[in-house]
């Protein structure tokens, strides 16, 4: 139980520094380094309650694609970071007032006692002991069971955000050689060959 | 030392304030904003996934695997129309970007 506890506070301290070091850092590139670290102690985090397949999930997905994505981009661009960075001191008043507002209404929140009704009666799926089933188990008996009209839904988003993404950035640049299939088949004899009468002695 | 609900959700809660803060603080910087929005989506998760196995109940755990496939569709389009302003204008200062007033 200690042991939870100090691992607890470890990931939680992690997470919370490296998330206002995201929104702080000075480099864009440091930005997203410690984006990844957030979502690794978020991992951690996930772990540590039992929901191992969603953390391996979040490491897979976040710190393997979309954290490189955005390093891609971030690199890949030529922005001038300096000139974004103008206003920062000038939003820092509201951009504080804004976040106490809302971290003391949460606080508020979570500070009023949990007066649990019957709400474990009523739990729709409950988790199996972790002998008998385990997490990645459990929940791929429920996914493609129940829910597999959202799960398939799910890979409907994923398929429009990979061709949105693809159309948004293809582009034909002019001046560049390259195969057009269907204009080498449309191609005829008469297009590209020409006979010519030679009468001898006279040349072409 | 006993690490209940409260903890999870206070977590939560100090992370999605950052995200939202980030977003205030970093106003023309559009990468930052669309990594602050990863961490407020990163917050919902951990709150779903504290109340799945406070309650017991594993439909906390499939609600955040859906949560994960939309961010990760909203940052491959987020991030595709940002290289898409980036060519047309040379900049991402999303400071004018209603200049065509549409």
């Amino acid at each position: 139980m200690m042991i939870q506890a100090v691992a607890f506070y470890v990931f939680a301290g992690i997470i919370i520094a490296s998330a206002i070091m995201v929104v702080s850092a000075k480099n864009p590139v440091h930005s997203v380094l410690f984006l990844i670290l957030a979502f690794f102690n978020g991992a951690g985090l996930f772990v540590l309650v039992g929901a191992e397949f969603l953390a391996m999930i979040m490491v897979i997905v976040y710190v393997g694609a979309v954290a490189v994505l955005f390093m891609f981009v971030v690199m890949m661009l030529d922005i001038n970071f300096v000139e974004l960075r103008q206003g920062f001191l000038q939003y820092l008043p509201i951009g504080l007032l804004v976040g106490l507002i809302l971290l003391v209404e949460l606080i508020l929140i979570l500070s009023t006692q949990f007066k649990e009704p019957q709400i474990l009666a009523v739990s729709s799926l409950p988790i199996p002991p972790i002998e008998d089933v385990e997490n990645t188990k459990a929940l791929g008996n429920v996914l493609y069971t129940k829910y597999i009209y959202l799960f398939q839904s799910g890979g409907l988003i994923l398929l429009t955000a990979m061709i949105g993404a693809i159309v948004l950035t293809l582009r034909s640049r002019p001046g560049v050689k390259k195969q057009i299939i269907t204009k080498q088949v449309l191609r005829k004899r008469e297009d590209s060959v020409e006979i010519k009468k030679v009468t001898p002695g006279t040349g072409v | 030392m006993e690490i209940g609900i409260t903890h999870y959700l206070s977590v939560a809660a100090i992370l999605f304030t950052i995200g939202v803060f980030g977003i205030f603080l970093n106003k023309k910087n559009v990468i930052i904003i669309l990594m602050s929005i990863e961490l407020i989506l990163l917050a919902v998760n951990i709150n779903l996934i504290g109340f799945s196995a406070h309650l017991g109940d594993l439909l906390g755990q499939v609600f955040a695997m859906f949560v994960l496939t939309v961010a990760a569709a909203e940052a491959a389009i987020g991030l595709a129309i940002l290289v898409v302003y980036f060519r047309n204008r040379g900049n991402i200062d999303v400071e004018n970007v209603n200049i065509m007033k549409g």
